[in-house]
C-alpha cells in the first residue's frame, strides 16, 4: 500500500518493543463480537492509475459548465480563476497544515487570514470580519443567531429576495431555539415592504443584494427603520463580485454582512466546498461566531498574528459558545484572498464592470426574443426572465443541445405556479458572444 | 483607500533580534514579509481582463463610487508574497505533526488531481441532474462505502464538518423524539463525558438541549455506574466519542447503548476518532444511532490550515427519516436528487443544513482515498495507526507519565506529572519541541488530566520517523528533569516569530489592517 | 466599609450600608491569569444569590461570577471596560465588578471571613 511506510520487519520490531504478540492484540478493548476480522464486502486496494481511471470515467459522465455555454447562477458562479491561485493553495505548507493553534509556526496561515479579514471588511464596507464560515447559507443562519444574542429578541424577518437555500438553512438551524422566523413570499421584482413587519420583538431583518431574482435594492432606508426599532439589518451577498460595482451593504447601514465567497478563487465544484464571509460592526465582535485572527507582537517586539478572542468558541466556552463551528473553510478562504489580491482595486472593479456589461448585453438580446420578458430592471450579473412555458422543461431541452440555459426557479421553489415560467440567467466574464449566440438561437428554436 | 508606499516608514515586519542584524530583517531563508496592503502600487493588477463593452449600466443607481481600498500588485509580487508566507508554516509535508485528535496524516496528491478534473471542478450544483450523473454516482458510491464501513443503514452527506455533522445528528435525534413523544419532547438533557470535544456541548446547546457531564473512571473511560445513575425520563441522548479523547476504546460501548436505549434515549457517537478502527470495527455493531465522520481526518482530505472539512452522518433506521435534504435516489438507470420538501415522500427531514449538496470536493478526495486503500488497506490504516501510537507510548513511558495504562488506540495521552518540580509546563515543553523541528502534540486537551499531552502519530509515519521523534521527546524529558529550564521557557527560538503576546491581542483586538493615517487618528 | 466576606467561588463582597461591592479574590485572579475582558450586567438587574452576575475572560478561559447574595445592580465598574487588567493588579480594590443594593444585609453573615477563606484556599492546594 503506497501510503503506508511500515514494513513487516518494522511491525515485528515495534510489537516486540511494546511487548504485544500482534497488532490484533492491541484492540483487546474492542468486544470480540464487534470485531470484523475481514468480514465485510468491499474491494481491495487499487493502483493510482486504476483510481484515476474509475474517477475519470465518472467525471466524463458530467457536462461541465465550463465546457459548454452556461448561464447558471443562483448562488454559484462560473468565473475564471487565475492559475497562480491554485498553484499557491497547493503548496504543502498551506494545504497540509492545521488550524494555526501554534502561532510561532503558523504565521503564514495567520498573516493570510489577517489579510483575508481585512479584504472582507473592505469590500463589504464593514469594520471587522472573521476567518470564514462553511458557506453563504450557514453564515446567514449564524448571523440571525448573532442578532438574537445582541438584541436578546427572538424574531427574525427574512426577505422574499433571500436565496431559498439560505432561508431553508436558517429555518433549519434555528428550529429548536425558540426563534420565530417570519419569511415573506418570494419577491420577484424587489418591491416588498419589510419595514412594516418590524416590531419590538424583531431581532433582525435579513435582506439579500443582489436578490435571489437578481434585483438590486437600496436598503439604506430600511437600515434606518431597523435602527429606530432596535433591530439589526443583516445583508446577504450571494455573488461577491457584485461588491466591485454595487454600493457596499456596510455603506447602506447593515449591521452584519454575510456573503458567499465562492466566486473568488473557488471552482463551482458541484456546490462545495465554498467559503462563507462574515463581517460585522466592531462593537459586536464578541458576539461573532467562528475564528478571528488578531495582530500582536512577539517576545522580541516584532509584529505577528494569533488566533484571538477564543473564549467565544466551543473549545473553551463549550455549551455557552457563540457557535459550535470548529473547522471552517480555511483553504477556500486562502483561494479567495489570493484571487482578490491578484485583482486588486483596479482588477476587482473591472471584473465587476465586465460581468455587469455582459449581463446587460444578454438582457438586451433576450428582450428581443419573442415570448421572453426580462423581469429584472436593476441587476448585477444575473436576472430573471419570464418564458411562455415552464422554465424547467426549456432548460432540459436546451441541456440536450449542450446549452446550460440557467436555473429554473421551480428547481428551488417548486410549488409556486406563478414562478414556474421564471428562469434565472447569470453572465460572467467567462460568457462570450458565441455563448450568447448559442443561447439565443437555441431558445428561439424551442420557444 | 490606496496610498503610496512610505519609504521612510520603518519596516514594521522586520526588526531583527538575532545576534547579527541584517538590513531588512531577513535571516537567510527566513524571509520577512510585509502585509499585502503595505505593498500597494496603486493601479497595478495581477489579472489582465478583456475590455468592458460599453453599455448603459442598470445598477439601479447603486454604483459603488468610493474607493474600496484594495492594494494593487502584479502577479510576480503576489506569488512571492504567498510563497514567503507559506514558508512560515509547519505542515505534514515537512514533518511529523502529532496533533492528537486532529489526525494529521499524509494527504495523497492523487486526490488533489482527480478533484480538479473539469468534470467535477466545472460542475454547477444546479445544472440539470441528467447532465451531472457522474457526480451523483460518485456521491452515492462514497455514501455506500461509508455505510458499509460503519455498518449503518442510512447517511446524510451534506454536513460541512464534524461540528456540522453533530448538529445534523442531534437535530435528527430531537426530531425523532418529538415525533415519538408527540409534539415537543420533554426530554431535554444530553449526557456528555467531561473528556468530550468542546463541539459536543456546544452542539447540544444549539439544539436546545442542556448538557449534563458524565464523569470518567480512573481508567479514563466512561463510569458506567455514574452514567446509568444519570439516566431518566428527561434524557434525550448520550454523546460519546469512541475511541475516546484519551485515546482509549470504550469497552462498555454495547452496555452503554443498551442502557440509553432502555431509557428511551438515543446514542450519538462522535466519530472524530474513527480512523483508529476503520476496517476493523463497525460502529453500527456497537449499538449507536448516529455518528459523524470527519472526512478530513479518517479519509485524509487536507486540513488546509483550518478547513474545509466534511462531516457526513450515518444514521440508524430510527433516525433515517429525519435526515436533512438533499439526498440521492436511484432513478431507473440513473440518479436523481431529492432537494425540496415536495419530493421527500414519507420522510420528514429536519430541513436543510447547507447550500446545495454538501462538500463535493471532499467526497471526490475521500472516494479516491477509499478506492486507493480498499478493504485491505483500510484495516492496515487502523492497525498501523494503533501500532504507531502504542510504539510511541511504549518508548516514552519510562521518561514521561502516561495518564492511563495501555494499550491505547490511535493516540497516547500523557500528563505533566513528569514535569513536577522542573519549572517547565506542558506549554513550555511543546514550544521546545518546535525548536527541535516538530509540531507539538495537542496540549491541555482532554481536560480530564492535568497538563495533557495527546500524541497521535498516524499511520503515515515511518518507524524511522517515529524513532527520531522518540529520541527528541526522551531528550527533552530528561533535559526538563535535569533542570535545563531555559531551553523550554525561552522556546521557540528558531522560528519566524518567538512566543506571541496573546493577552495584548485579546485586550485590544486588532483584527484588520488600517492605513497608517487612520491608525494615527484612532490613537488620538 | 465593612471587612470583606468571601464565597467558595472566590467572590468577595464588602458592605457599606445596604450597598455591597462585589469582586473576585486575589487568589482567583492569579488562577485565571491575565484578564482580557469582563462582561458586566446591566444596571438595574436583579440578581438572586448564586445567579450569574458577570463573566470574566482570560486568554484561554472564561469564568462566571455569581452574586454572593440577593440584590439589585446599582453600579458597574466601567473602568474594567478600558482596562480589564485592573482585576489582576488590584482584584480586591480597583478591580471590583458591581455594586448591589441588598435587602437583607444579614445575608453576608454566612460567608467566610479573611481567616476562614485563607484556610479554605489552603485546603485547595
Amino acid at each position: 500500500m503506497r501510503y503506508l511506510p511500515l514494513t513487516e520487519l518494522d511491525r515485528h520490531d515495534m510489537l516486540a518493543a511494546i511487548g504485544a504478540p500482534s497488532v490484533e492484540s492491541l484492540f483487546r478493548d474492542v468486544p470480540e463480537a464487534a470485531r470484523l476480522n475481514g468480514g465485510f464486502d468491499l474491494p481491495d486496494h487499487k493502483s493510482e492509475l486504476e483510481v484515476e481511471q474509475i474517477i475519470g470515467a465518472m467525471a466524463d459522465r458530467n457536462m461541465a459548465a465550463g465546457d459548454v455555454p452556461s448561464f447558471l447562477g443562483a448562488g454559484a458562479y462560473h468565473h475564471h480563476i487565475p492559475a497562480a491561485v491554485d498553484h499557491l493553495i497547493q503548496r504543502g505548507e498551506f494545504l497540509t497544515s492545521y488550524t494555526p493553534y501554534q502561532p510561532e509556526i503558523s504565521q503564514g496561515t495567520l498573516q493570510a487570514l489577517f489579510e483575508f479579514q481585512t479584504q472582507v471588511a473592505l469590500i463589504t464596507g464593514m469594520e471587522v470580519a472573521n476567518a470564514s464560515m462553511y458557506d453563504g447559507a450557514t453564515s446567514c443562519a449564524e448571523a440571525v443567531l448573532m442578532a438574537r444574542r445582541i438584541t436578546r429578541r427572538d424574531k427574525a424577518i427574512l426577505s422574499g429576495g433571500l436565496h431559498p437555500h439560505y432561508r431553508d438553512v436558517t429555518e433549519t438551524q434555528t428550529r429548536y431555539l425558540d426563534l420565530k422566523i417570519v419569511a415573506t413570499a418570494p419577491d420577484l421584482t424587489g418591491s416588498e415592504d419589510l419595514a412594516a413587519l418590524i416590531d419590538d420583538d424583531t431581532a433582525c431583518v435579513v435582506v439579500q443584494n443582489p436578490g435571489f431574482f437578481g434585483h438590486l435594492r437600496d436598503f439604506s432606508a430600511l437600515a434606518v427603520q431597523c435602527q429606530a426599532k432596535g433591530a439589526l439589518l443583516i445583508a446577504v451577498v450571494p455573488e461577491v463580485i457584485s461588491l466591485g460595482a454595487v454600493t457596499a451593504p456596510g455603506d447602506m447601514g447593515a449591521d452584519i454582512v454575510v456573503a458567499e465567497g465562492q466566486s473568488l478563487g473557488n471552482p463551482l465544484g458541484f456546490g462545495g466546498p465554498y467559503v462563507g464571509l462574515f463581517a460585522a460592526r466592531e462593537k459586536h465582535v464578541r458576539q461573532m461566531p467562528g475564528r478571528l485572527c488578531g495582530q500582536t507582537v512577539d517576545e522580541d517586539g516584532r509584529r505577528g498574528w494569533v488566533l484571538t478572542l477564543s473564549t467565544r468558541e466551543q473549545h473553551i466556552r463549550r455549551e455557552k459558545a457563540t457557535s459550535n463551528i470548529c473547522t471552517n473553510a480555511g483553504l477556500c478562504a486562502l483561494a479567495f484572498t489570493i484571487h482578490l489580491a491578484l485583482l486588486g482595486e483596479e482588477g476587482f472593479r473591472k471584473l465587476a464592470a465586465l460581468n455587469h456589461a455582459r449581463a446587460v448585453q444578454l438582457a438586451d438580446r433576450l428582450s428581443s426574443v419573442r415570448g421572453i420578458d426580462v423581469v429584472t430592471d436593476a441587476f448585477f450579473n444575473e436576472f430573471a426572465v419570464r418564458l411562455p412555458r415552464p422554465a424547467a422543461g426549456v432548460v432540459s431541452e436546451l441541456a440536450a443541445q449542450r446549452v446550460l440555459a440557467g436555473v429554473p426557479v421551480s428547481r428551488l421553489i417548486p410549488n409556486d405556479t406563478g414562478l414556474a415560467d421564471i428562469l434565472l440567467l447569470a453572465v460572467t466574464e467567462t460568457t462570450g458572444e458565441d455563448d450568447m449566440d448559442a443561447l439565443v438561437a437555441a431558445l428561439g428554436e424551442v420557444l | 483607500m490606496a496610498h503610496s508606499r512610505d519609504l521612510s516608514r520603518p519596516r514594521q515586519a522586520g526588526s531583527p533580534v538575532a545576534a547579527r542584524d541584517t538590513v531588512l530583517g531577513h535571516q537567510g531563508l527566513r524571509l520577512e514579509e510585509d502585509l499585502l496592503f503595505e505593498l500597494d502600487s496603486p493601479g497595478l493588477s495581477g489579472v489582465d481582463l478583456p475590455n468592458v463593452p460599453a453599455v448603459e449600466a442598470r445598477l439601479g443607481g447603486l454604483e459603488r463610487r468610493s474607493e474600496i481600498g484594495l492594494p494593487g500588485l502584479s502577479e510576480p509580487e503576489i506569488v512571492r508574497h504567498y510563497t514567503r508566507l507559506s514558508q512560515k508554516n509547519y505542515a505534514i509535508d515537512m514533518g511529523t505533526y502529532p496533533l492528537g485528535s486532529c489526525t494529521m496524516k499524509h494527504n495523497p496528491r492523487l486526490n488533489e488531481k482527480v478533484v480538479r478534473l473539469p468534470g467535477f471542478a466545472g460542475l454547477h450544483p444546479l445544472q440539470p441532474v441528467e447532465t451531472a450523473q457522474g457526480a451523483l454516482e460518485l456521491i452515492d458510491a462514497t455514501a455506500q462505502w461509508l455505510k458499509t464501513l460503519t455498518g449503518m443503514p442510512a447517511i446524510a452527506m451534506s454536513p460541512a464538518a464534524g461540528a456540522h455533522g453533530e448538529l445534523c445528528g442531534m437535530m435528527a435525534i430531537r426530531a425523532a423524539l418529538d415525533a415519538r413523544d408527540g409534539g415537543e419532547t420533554p426530554r431535554r438533557r444530553v449526557l456528555v463525558p467531561e473528556s468530550a470535544h468542546g463541539t459536543n456541548p456546544a452542539t447540544a446547546a444549539a439544539c436546545g438541549f442542556t448538557v449534563d457531564p458524565i464523569p470518567a473512571n480512573d481508567d479514563g473511560r466512561v463510569d458506567v455506574a455514574a452514567f446509568a445513575a444519570k439516566l431518566g425520563d428527561d434524557v434525550a441522548a448520550v454523546m460519546l466519542t469512541n475511541p475516546n479523547t484519551c485515546g482509549l476504546f470504550e469497552p462498555d460501548m454495547i452496555e452503554i447503548a443498551r442502557l440509553i436505549h432502555q431509557a428511551d434515549g438515543y446514542f450519538y457517537c462522535d466519530g472524530a476518532n474513527f480512523n483508529a478502527i476503520v476496517g476493523r470495527v463497525r460502529p453500527g455493531d456497537l449499538g449507536i444511532d448516529c455518528m459523524h465522520i470527519n472526512l478530513h481526518k479518517t479519509f485524509s482530505t487536507p486540513h488546509g490550515g483550518g478547513g474545509p472539512g466534511a462531516g457526513p452522518v450515518v444514521l440508524s433506521e430510527a433516525l433515517a427519516p429525519f435526515a436533512p435534504r438533499p439526498w440521492i435516489v436511484h432513478d431507473g438507470d440513473g440518479f436523481a436528487l431529492v432537494e425540496n420538501d415536495a419530493d421527500t415522500g414519507d420522510a420528514t427531514p429536519i430541513g436543510r443544513l447547507k447550500g446545495f449538496h454538501g462538500q463535493m470536493g471532499m467526497f471526490v478526495r475521500a472516494f479516491a482515498y477509499m478506492l486507493s486503500h480498499g478493504k485491505d488497506g483500510l484495516s492496515q490504516v487502523s492497525g498501523d495507526a494503533v501500532l504507531n501510537a502504542n510504539y510511541v507510548m511504549a518508548r516514552l513511558q519510562d521518561v514521561m507519565t502516561p495518564s492511563f495504562e495501555g494499550p491505547c488506540m490511535h493516540e497516547c495521552l500523557f500528563d505533566d506529572r513528569f514535569l513536577d518540580g522542573s519549572g517547565v509546563t506542558t506549554l513550555d515543553f511543546s514550544k521546545a519541541m518546535i525548536d527541535e523541528g516538530y509540531h507539538p502534540m495537542t496540549m491541555y486537551f482532554p481536560l480530564v488530566v492535568h497538563g495533557a499531552m495527546l500524541i497521535e502519530p498516524t499511520e503515515t509515519e515511518s518507524k524511522r520517523g517515529l524513532d527520531d521523534f522518540i529520541a527528541v521527546m526522551r531528550r527533552l524529558a530528561e533535559s526538563a528533569r535535569a533542570g535545563e529550564q531555559a531551553r523550554f521557557t525561552g522556546a521557540p527560538e528558531f522560528t519566524p516569530r518567538r512566543r506571541l503576546d496573546e493577552t495584548m491581542a485579546a485586550r485590544k483586538p486588532v483584527l484588520r489592517w488600517f492605513p497608517a493615517a487612520e491608525t494615527a487618528e484612532a490613537a488620538e | 466599609m465593612s471587612e470583606l466576606k468571601y464565597t467558595e467561588d472566590h467572590e468577595w463582597i464588602s458592605l457599606d450600608g445596604d450597598i455591597g461591592t462585589v469582586g473576585i479574590t486575589d487568589y482567583a485572579q492569579e488562577q485565571l491569569g491575565d484578564v482580557v475582558f469582563v462582561e458586566l450586567p446591566d444596571v438595574g438587574k436583579t440578581l438572586a444569590k448564586g445567579e450569574e452576575a458577570a463573566v470574566i475572560e482570560s486568554v484561554k478561559a472564561a469564568a462566571e461570577i455569581y452574586a454572593p447574595v440577593d440584590g439589585e445592580v446599582t453600579e458597574v465598574n466601567a473602568a474594567l471596560n478600558d482596562d480589564p487588567s485592573l482585576v489582576n493588579t488590584d482584584a480586591q480594590g480597583k478591580g471590583w465588578f458591581i455594586k448591589l443594593r441588598i435587602g437583607d444585609t444579614g445575608a453576608t453573615d454566612g460567608l467566610m471571613d479573611d481567616n476562614a477563606y485563607a484556610a479554605f484556599i489552603d485546603g485547595l492546594n
